[in-house]
């Protein structure tokens, strides 16, 4: 994900207005009636309209979920589309009060631009397509191998350090669109594709024969991409982390969207706990106190949603790998709530 | 007197032979247009090359080898065919956007009401042109605004972050066309007014507005301009875009008009004085209406590119056509290697028949005003 000059000096002059201003973020969301939500102009299986011209993708039941949380109806959300450079101002300039689009964490944007990152959504990373007729099964074997890569992307430069880190030779061949470099890969031009994994494992359904490639299992960079608020209004920094912690413990105590309503009658208290039943958990965040069975009910938990959207149960197809929870050998980790 | 010295007397005309084959037919046509000059036979033989390598090429993705029926499967193959059931599958994306599927009804009673408004509006010849002016512009944007947004009369609310598509790029070129031409009237009068003061506000204006890039203009009217007014007072993002855009084309149509006030003969204008009509009455009646048919194809122009430039909307994150169309594949479900290609293709086909019907209506129009001055 590039950054350009233009949006760093912008948003650092933002920077100023969004913190001196008085924030209450939860309160100017519930006099509006609804969420304001940034999210891309389309990236598969994160925000992507979908066959009813509906939002949909991980990102955008992100955003449905706050919404559930706060006015018990997941439909209450606005979605507010931007390109890369504008999305920071965007919330700056309270055009959105929550920023879900693909965004990567890192240490400069969360302490430069006025903004707060919140929880990675999805921990993606940089990985590799090959063709599967060459055999090839890891990223070490890439040696000598000439890389299509999309031009002017931290992809470049992450490339080049893997490989100069394992001491191997390539040939870059460097592309301006993502179509272009996609038809030359699969004209044989290269031996690799690379770019983020979950756009390549998107992606690989634009090739006319997708099985005939696979993605190699090395990870070479970090990108988790996290939704991203204001600096400054804390109370609606923890909305925005909490119910997303709800999802996951959600699945970890094996609440669904379809059983949800049973679970209420379940006497594992970690359950009672999370659907309000035992406990007020919701009043210290200015929310009811059945938001996390809102939450659940009307969007689902973690697993459900990354399932229809990126995950089995979507064209992408993508395994859990480290997002699955810590109990399953992956990082994504909440907190308990007690 | 006799006529021996003759030998032969022809009484009757002679039969009329046919021209020599090579002034007539195809061939004295091909001569004349294609082959009558050296550089001329070297331009259509390299056109003819250009035209038989480019033909095969378009038709074989147009049509040869398309996917015209089936599912996105049958298009993930691997000759290179344009995928119509990308555009057919999400047509209803690529014309209204996020619109809700159930209200369709609406923009399509707008379109409609809208062409049967404008098409008399726009023959000469068709009657009642006063009411027809007034239905159109005073009543018609009522009813638009009414149906598109709703909110009124049971009619569902639908924001306009939901409009997209055409739907979309319609309504910014309407807009914009309908109100830049009289901006841009207004501030070419004021830049030749004596009054000091309106002409330096024009002048300013006009040179502010165009020495900036429209991208910049939508920037700021999207990006900055929240930050100016005071928290909890927004102007609707559509409604900000649609000013940026008029002022902006507003600033151009003014230059373009000042171009046909200048070329006016100075008579015109003492002739309207010397009936003793007043300003307004001299402009409206005398001035105007030549001074614009002189600039009919310049401010066709700035027309055209106005509708192009509406795509620049999609850089502050709205869904007009071609954004739409970007879109509308982004999910994995349409994925397949040519529908990017399918996509641009079917955006060229609509900006082409909407860009090419507005100059041929200027030409009409030039030809109809064409009384007597043919420049």
């Amino acid at each position: 994900m590039k950054k350009s000059l233009f949006g760093v000096a912008i948003a650092a002059s933002l920077a100023l207005t969004a913190t001196a201003a008085f924030a209450d973020t939860l309160a100017d969301v519930k006099a509006r009636g609804h969420l304001l939500c940034g999210v891309s102009e389309g990236t598969a299986g994160f925000e992507t309209p979908d066959a009813n011209n509906e939002w949909s993708g991980i990102d955008v039941d992100y955003c449905r979920a706050i919404a559930a949380a706060i006015f018990n109806d997941a439909k209450a959300v606005r979605f507010v589309t931007s390109n890369s450079t504008v999305r920071w101002q965007q919330l700056g300039s309270r055009e959105v009060d929550v920023l879900a689009r693909t965004s990567t964490w890192t240490m400069t944007r969360d302490t430069t631009l006025g903004l707060t990152f919140v929880a990675p959504i999805y921990y993606d990373g940089q990985g590799f397509m090959v063709h599967k007729e060459t055999g090839i099964k890891s990223a070490l074997e890439l040696g000598g191998a000439t890389l299509c890569i999309e031009a002017g992307t931290t992809t470049e430069l992450n490339a080049a350090d893997y490989f100069a880190a394992n001491n191997l030779e390539y040939n870059p061949v460097t592309f301006v669109t993502q179509d272009e470099a996609y038809k030359a890969y699969e004209e044989g031009r290269c031996d690799a594709f690379t770019t983020d994994r979950s756009a390549l494992a998107g992606n690989r359904l634009l090739l006319a024969v997708p099985d005939d490639h696979v993605l190699l299992p090395e990870v070479i960079s970090k990108e988790p991409l996290s939704s991203v608020v204001r600096q400054g209004d804390d109370l609606w920094f923890k909305i925005a982390r909490w119910v997303f912690n709800a999802q996951l413990e959600a699945e970890e105590l094996g609440v669904s969207s379809a059983n949800v309503d049973e679970m209420l009658a379940s006497e594992n208290p970690g359950v009672r706990r999370l659907l309000g039943v035992e406990g007020d958990f919701g009043t210290p965040l200015g929310l009811t106190k059945d938001w996390a069975y809102q939450v659940i009910k009307l969007v689902g938990n973690y697993a459900e949603i990354f399932d229809r959207n990126v995950g089995a149960g979507s064209p992408i197809g993508l395994e859990r790998g480290v997002n699955a929870l810590w109990k399953d050998g992956g990082i994504q980790y909440a907190p308990p709530i007690r | 007197m006799t006529d021996t010295s003759y030998q032969y007397v022809r009484h009757t005309e002679a039969p009329k032979l046919p021209p020599p084959g090579r002034s007539t037919g195809i061939i004295h046509w091909l001569r004349s247009n294609l082959f009558s000059s050296v550089s001329n036979t070297i331009l259509t033989i390299v056109t003819v090359i250009f035209l038989s390598w480019l033909l095969p090429l378009l038709y074989n993705f147009l049509i040869g080898r398309a996917v015209f029926t089936g599912t996105m499967d049958d298009c993930r193959v691997e000759t290179f065919g344009a995928c119509w059931v990308f555009i057919t599958g999400r047509a209803s994306f690529m014309f209204y956007g996020f619109y809700p599927m159930t209200e369709y009804w609406r923009p399509n009673t707008v379109f409609i009401l809208g062409l049967l408004l404008v098409i008399p509006l726009l023959m000469p010849k068709a009657p009642f042109k006063l009411a027809n002016l007034i239905a159109f512009f005073v009543v018609y944007p009522i009813i638009a605004v009414t149906l598109l947004i709703g909110g009124v009369f049971g009619l569902e609310h639908v924001p306009t972050e939901k409009w997209g598509g055409l739907m979309l790029t319609l309504v910014l070129s309407v807009v914009g066309v309908v109100g830049s031409f009289p901006i841009g009237i207004l501030l070419a009068l004021g830049r030749r007014s004596n009054m000091p003061i309106i002409k330096t506000i024009c002048i300013l204006t006009i040179e502010l507005w165009r020495a900036v890039p429209l991208i910049t203009v939508l920037f700021m009217a999207s990006v900055m301009l929240p930050l100016f007014v005071p928290s909890g007072f927004t102007v609707d993002k559509v409604i900000r875009a649609m000013i940026g855009i008029t002022i902006f084309y507003g600033a151009y149509m003014a230059e373009t008009i000042r171009g046909g006030l200048q070329a006016m003969p100075r008579g015109q204008f003492e002739a309207a004085s010397a009936l003793g009509l007043n300003y307004w009455k001299s402009m409206i009646f005398i001035i105007l209406p030549q001074a614009l048919k002189y600039v009919i194809p310049g401010i066709v122009g700035t027309f055209i590119s106005l509708v192009k430039d509406t795509s620049l909307v999609s850089i502050i994150g709205m869904f007009d056509l071609l954004n739409a169309i970007n879109a509308a594949g982004s999910d994995a479900a349409w994925a397949s290697p040519t529908k990017s290609f399918t996509g641009y293709a079917f955006a060229i086909g609509i900006f082409f028949v909407l860009c090419f019907s507005l100059s041929r209506y200027a030409k009409y129009m030039e030809n109809r005003l064409n009384t007597g001055h043919k420049r």
